[in-house]
């Protein structure tokens, strides 16, 4: 609700020529900012207040681990890390291959907080890093909105950012991870960007490499970064923008930043070697071809320049098709064509769930429906078209960079759930502009049809079209036709949308005559501006509701409201903590990968397989395990020296997301590595279903066995309240494994592997075969 | 069952005699008991022995000691040795603490650990008094079966003398032993014995020379909850803005029987009374009244199964683990509050300020193996002494907390083997200048005040080369 009236009145105060009221001004848009950076903090202590102050989630559990080896054993320690609690027996190289940007981040904070005598847990910083970078997010915002479209946009752009809900989502307190700083990094990045483009100083060129290498420190999606920047530039080159601003906006970043970048373990010589970095590469040459020709253009007549050209051009085109070739055959003969998986299927939407079923198994990695736009970006749905018809009036470098932001990220959003965050600013930004410049040419028009102050608006909109065009910094600039090219086309859009009447006149006419025509009727100014009020007002309620209700919820403590009151389900924590203090400390727990870092860092127990999923084939291997019949999954399980198997498991409670109704992808992946497990065998005509119409293969398997088991006990018919079903199969005894744990509300289960029987003198011939299946369990897997 | 035990009786047996010879050349043997009465209270984990010892002077000197005695194997889980004496005539009586040292003795027979009692006023020759001794005894019921599945009840040993172990000659002695239920599996008989309901009586015995010792064994049904805090450590931080605030860090196990198998959820939910009767789900913390922002969590982050009630006397927090706890295993757990300082903290007459506040662990019924507590006094205190009713190890440490520069000094007290009866109060003295609770205050604003005067020196310096 503040967040656009605000932003609306410090407009207007901006647009002053005198000195106090810039000053003033100044103070203004500097509290304002101060008081966005506390709604953009305070808006993500829901979860906090709601429930506590804990780490939410799977991947911020890890991340949370990581943090806490790092403050206690120090930087070098951490880039050396093997940590053997994982991916057992394999391990992970942790330095290698984490982005340590949150965790350096946190870490650092954490430092300074302790070497200032400030006692905070490492958790307590944790937790408060990503509602801490959500604050810095939108002061970024404001920043590169301001230098697009001058301060009041900024302010408003910033505004929205503070509260997007599909930036709440990832960075509530407690939600520790990458994304939490890497928002800011990103958007800070593309700032120092066009901070470079429109100044062309050396300086911001350089802080624009030191930001983006945070950047890849931070996160992933930096490549989102070094693909949109080359675009751009290509884009400006294309468009005959060329200029010296451009090629130190960007050469220094391409070389600069790629060494940085490979200076980060996890991207290493990726940072020249994938495919995901060649476009940089290419633009790259391409700038400094276009720089060359330019400065021949400077020194050599005409004349002599077109002979030089069609010499160039014809011995260049020959070596360039030449350099094509090659390039193509090597990227050609890599497999995945230099192209990582999820890049990939950023490109081809379909690739993941033909190929990869793990990449495709993650919720978040689907593509979104129609509500999460709403529900995620809500009215900037709606703003972004106006903001980007108001970026083209006029087009500018920083504009047109906008556009393109705001074209690629809706692309990428539509591709997969998670890049809406990358949306999230876009969105803001140009939902920013577009109210911004509604607001302006509202008030504006307010005010000079106010007697009274009506010989000030004159002079005001003079200045607002100067401190616009200050942002734009282009070498030669009248202040009268700039104003002029801008504000008439920006009105006419408006009034495209409001009202069509008036078709603004010629530009001859005196100027105030003129501004009275561009002016809009005062009660249709009013109105909309009610109007784009309501609308603002609307977004926050309902980021309001967002932060509160929708994303705050750990996901390791759920709530529910029943007629007696709140309920709280705290199992998954129940779990882990009989784990870690009852259970060994080498003792090997498998579960399928979804709970491994949670177990990893709440209950301090090794892990087969872990949400890492760097290995397909191990993954596939507690996969089949969960999908085989018991001796089968008991033989799998003791060849990776598993004690125990922990299930999770909803029916008791009506927990929806429980291992029976993720074990598909179990089967799936299982069977994508080992083929005698096939998806048909669990599903009746093609349904997935657990009652008296389940195949044997499903009632027989593993995952169905440790989820009921003596759950018919419970009520006597074992219905499960999840799949909303009695049970097919209701009373069996377990022959490999014991229920040595089971939480409250059942949500979780653990079970021990007995331990193998010793071998009977009658029996040996028995036991022979059994030892001969043992060494190639996967022909043994086969029979039943 | 029972042969071990025949064994036991004929080990012990030469023992004692080994003992008796030995004992004759005991110089305190000229004091006598005349009666002798012991009740051993074993109900719960903690083995609380009362005894009740007639004094008489035999000798021809005046004494002021009275010796107590106990096994080696008994005084490693000795938590306390109380010693009272009963003062004047019938109905007026009044009780006396009586100062209790562990003493050692040059010709101790057999390892044997003496405690002196000190009494108020000398035994003259030939008169008689009446002591209370009362001691309790940590970790001493030995779960047999060791391991118990989820059905099973708990089994334990005692083990004992049926004789009171005493370095004079004891006249008449009778033991009373109370057993939590009618189920006692097997006892060892020294004639006369007998049992009635949920008592055992020893005795009477008559004429028992010094150091008499005949080794009995108990062994019964006991389902009380084996709470054990392997370690505690309590801190409380003094602010003289008006806050105490406690911290403490609790190690909890189950030290009964260790619990053996399948753990089934549905066994434990359906079945309450057959299943899991050893186990406990529930702990009782009785904390001081006007307990304010009270937290109880875990290092995973906040369990939300306590409540708490409070009245103008005391509060009571009820805490239940994350899981029930079953024989052998653990939980940890943080419990904080925050109390106000009034109540807690008082001036001495000579200019020092002292703090009172409880020792031993809130929780009812547990036994503390390793108790450290720590008094964190204000930034700027000097001269820390703590007194504390019973003897524990002390040493000072220093934590730095918000924004300290010297840091706070720590009195730090550990004492082991802490049962309820140690929950008594002690006090730390210190001496304070109040002016030290404005450093902190005055810092951050002088760190402001620089921050803002550097901002507009740096807004109106002109540092640019090109003019």
């Amino acid at each position: 609700m503040a967040a656009p009236e605000t932003s609306s009145a410090a407009v207007p105060t901006l647009y002053t020529n005198n000195t106090l009221r810039n000053a003033f001004g100044g103070v203004l848009s500097f509290f304002i900012l101060l008081l966005i950076g506390v709604l953009a903090f305070s808006i993500r202590l829901f979860s906090v207040i709601k429930y506590e102050s804990v780490i939410h989630e799977f991947d911020p559990y890890f991340n949370y681990r990581v943090t806490q080896f790092l403050t206690k054993n120090g930087i070098y320690e951490f880039w050396n890390w093997f940590d053997d609690r994982t991916w057992y027996p394999l391990g992970r190289v942790i330095g290698g291959t984490v982005y340590p940007g949150l965790t350096l981040t946190a870490g650092t904070i954490w430092w300074l907080l302790n070497s200032l005598n400030i006692p905070l847990s490492v958790e307590t910083v944790c937790v408060f890093t990503a509602p801490i970078f959500s604050a810095f997010a939108s002061w970024a915002t404001y920043l590169l909105t301001k230098e697009v479209k001058g301060a009041g946009a900024g302010l408003t752009a910033a505004a929205l950012l503070a509260m997007v809900p599909s930036y709440i989502s990832r960075s509530v307190a407690g939600s520790y991870d990458n994304e939490a700083v890497a928002i800011f990094a990103l958007i800070f990045t593309f700032y120092l960007y066009i901070k470079t483009l429109n100044t062309g100083s050396l300086f911001y060129a350089t802080l624009n490499s030191i930001a983006y290498f945070y950047m890849v420190c931070s996160w992933g999606g930096y490549t989102f970064i070094i693909n949109l920047i080359p675009m751009h530039v290509l884009l400006c080159i294309v468009i005959g923008r060329y200029s010296s601003r451009l090629y130190i906006a960007y050469a220094p970043l391409v070389v600069l930043g790629t060494l940085l970048a490979a200076l980060v373990p996890v991207v290493g010589f990726n940072a020249v070697m994938t495919s995901e970095h060649f476009a940089s590469f290419l633009v790259f040459i391409i700038i400094h071809v276009v720089a060359f020709v330019y400065h021949i253009k400077g020194i050599l007549s005409p004349k002599m320049f077109k002979v030089a050209v069609t010499l160039v051009a014809s011995v260049g085109l020959a070596v360039c098709c030449a350099v094509i070739a090659v390039l193509i055959a090597l990227v050609a003969s890599s497999p995945t064509k230099g192209w990582s998986g999820r890049s990939l299927s950023l490109l081809d939407p379909t690739y993941a769930s033909k190929y990869i079923p793990i990449i495709a198994s993650v919720s978040e990695h689907q593509p979104p429906t129609w509500p999460s736009y709403f529900m995620d970006i809500n009215v900037l749905a709606f703003l972004v078209p106006a903001g980007i018809i108001a970026c083209f009036l006029p087009l500018s470098d920083a504009s047109s960079f906008v556009v393109l932001y705001i074209a690629t990220s809706v692309y990428f959003s539509g591709v997969m759930v998670r890049l809406m965050l990358v949306l999230a600013p876009a969105a803001c930004i140009t939902s920013g502009i577009a109210l911004s410049q509604a607001f302006d040419v509202f008030t504006r028009s307010i005010k000079f049809q106010l007697p009274g102050i009506s010989s000030n608006a004159e002079v005001d909109a003079g200045e607002a079209s100067s401190a616009i065009a200050e942002a734009q910094n282009d070498a030669v600039k009248t202040e009268k036709p700039e104003e002029t090219s801008r504000d008439r086309p920006s009105r006419k859009n408006k009034k495209k949308e409001k009202e069509p009447v008036e078709k603004p006149s010629t530009k001859a006419k005196a100027k105030a005559e003129k501004k009275r025509l561009l002016a809009l009727p005062l009660e249709a100014s009013a109105i909309s501006l009610l109007l784009l009020v309501l609308l603002g007002a609307f977004y926050v309620v309902h980021c309001v509701w967002a932060a509160a209700e929708a994303y705050s919820a750990p996901s390791i403590v759920l709530t529910s409201h029943s007629h007696d009151g709140l309920h709280v389900f705290d199992d998954f924590r129940e779990a882990y903590a009989w784990l870690h203090h009852n259970t060994d400390v080498d003792d090997k727990v498998a579960s399928w990968w979804d709970y491994g870092y949670q177990t990893t860092a709440m209950a301090n127990r090794t892990v087969i397989v872990d949400n890492n999923t760097w290995n397909n084939t191990h993954i596939a291997t507690v996969g089949t395990a969960m999908s085989s019949p018991e001796k089968a999954a008991w033989e799998i399980f003791h060849s990776l020296d598993v004690k125990y198997v922990l299930v999770v498991f909803g029916g008791l409670v009506g927990y929806p997301s429980d291992d029976i109704n993720k074990f598909l992808w179990m089967v799936r992946i299982g069977g994508g590595v080992f083929p005698h497990i096939k998806e048909p065998d669990y599903l009746r005509d093609g349904q997935y279903r657990i009652d008296s119409q389940g195949t044997p293969t499903m009632l027989n398997s593993l995952m169905y066995k440790l989820s009921y088991y003596r759950f018919v006990e419970t009520d006597g018919k074992g219905f499960d309240r999840v799949r909303r079903t009695e049970i097919g199969k209701k009373y069996f005894k377990l022959t490999h494994f014991e229920e040595v744990f089971t939480t409250h509300h059942w949500m979780v289960r653990i079970y021990k592997l007995k331990s193998p029987k010793n071998r009977i003198r009658g029996k040996t011939k028995k036991s022979k075969s059994k030892t001969g299946s043992a060494s190639s369990p996967k022909g043994k897997k086969k029979n039943p | 069952m029972e042969t071990p035990i025949r064994s036991r009786e004929t080990l012990s047996l030469t023992l004692f005699s080994l003992l008796f010879f030995i004992c004759k050349s005991s110089p305190l043997h000229h004091l006598l008991i005349s009666n002798a009465e012991r009740r051993i209270d074993l109900s719960s984990h903690i083995v609380k022995v009362y005894l009740t010892l007639k004094i008489e002077n035999a000798g021809s000197t005046p004494a002021s000691e009275v010796l107590l005695a106990f096994p080696p194997a008994q005084v490693d889980h000795l938590a306390t040795v109380e010693a009272l004496a009963t003062k004047g005539k019938r109905k007026k009586t009044t009780l006396v603490h009586l100062e209790v040292k562990p003493t050692e003795l040059p010709d101790a027979p057999n390892d044997a650990k003496y405690f002196t009692i000190y009494l108020a006023s000398p035994l003259n020759s030939g008169e008689s008094t009446t002591l209370e001794v009362l001691y309790m005894l940590t970790h001493s019921l030995e779960p047999f079966p060791a391991e118990i599945a989820q059905s099973e009840s708990q089994l334990v040993f005692y083990r004992d003398n049926a004789l009171i172990l005493l370095p004079y000659h004891v006249r008449q002695q009778t033991t009373f032993i109370k057993t939590p239920s009618n189920k006692v599996e097997s006892f060892t008989r020294v004639e006369p014995t007998n049992r009635a309901g949920t008592e055992i009586k020893y005795g009477p015995y008559e004429d028992r020379p010094p150091y008499s010792f005949s080794p009995i064994l108990v062994h019964f049904e006991n389902n009380s909850p084996f709470a054990v805090v392997e370690e505690l450590v309590r801190e409380v931080e003094i602010s003289h803005w008006g806050n105490l605030q406690v911290t403490e860090q609790y190690t909890l196990v189950h030290a009964g029987a260790r619990h053996k198998g399948v753990f089934s959820r549905v066994d434990y939910q359906s079945r309450p009374s057959l299943n899991g009767v050893s186990s406990f789900r529930y702990l009782l913390a009785r904390l001081p009244p006007r307990v304010h922002s009270v937290y109880y969590r875990d290092e995973i982050g906040n369990i939300s199964s306590s409540h708490l009630r409070t009245d103008s006397r005391k509060s009571e927090l009820e805490i239940e683990p994350r899981y029930p706890l079953f024989g052998g295993w653990k939980a940890t757990f943080v419990i904080g509050y925050g109390l106000p300082l009034q109540d807690f903290l008082f001036e001495s007459s000579n200019d020092k300020r002292y703090l009172n506040f409880t020792f031993g662990c809130p929780l009812l019924e547990t036994v503390v193996d390793k108790l450290t507590f720590k008094v964190v006094l204000p930034e700027g205190s000097k001269d820390p002494s703590a007194v504390v009713p019973f003897p524990v190890e002390q040493h000072l440490e220093t934590k730095y907390s918000y924004l300290d520069v010297v840091g706070r000094t720590v009195v730090v007290l550990e004492k082991k083997n802490v049962v309820p009866v140690h929950n008594t109060h002690f006090q730390v003295y210190y001496t304070f200048k109040p002016i030290f609770m404005l450093a902190e205050p005055m810092m951050l604003a002088s760190a402001f005040f620089l921050f803002f005067v550097a901002c507009v020196a740096y807004l109106h310096i002109d540092l640019s080369i090109r003019k």
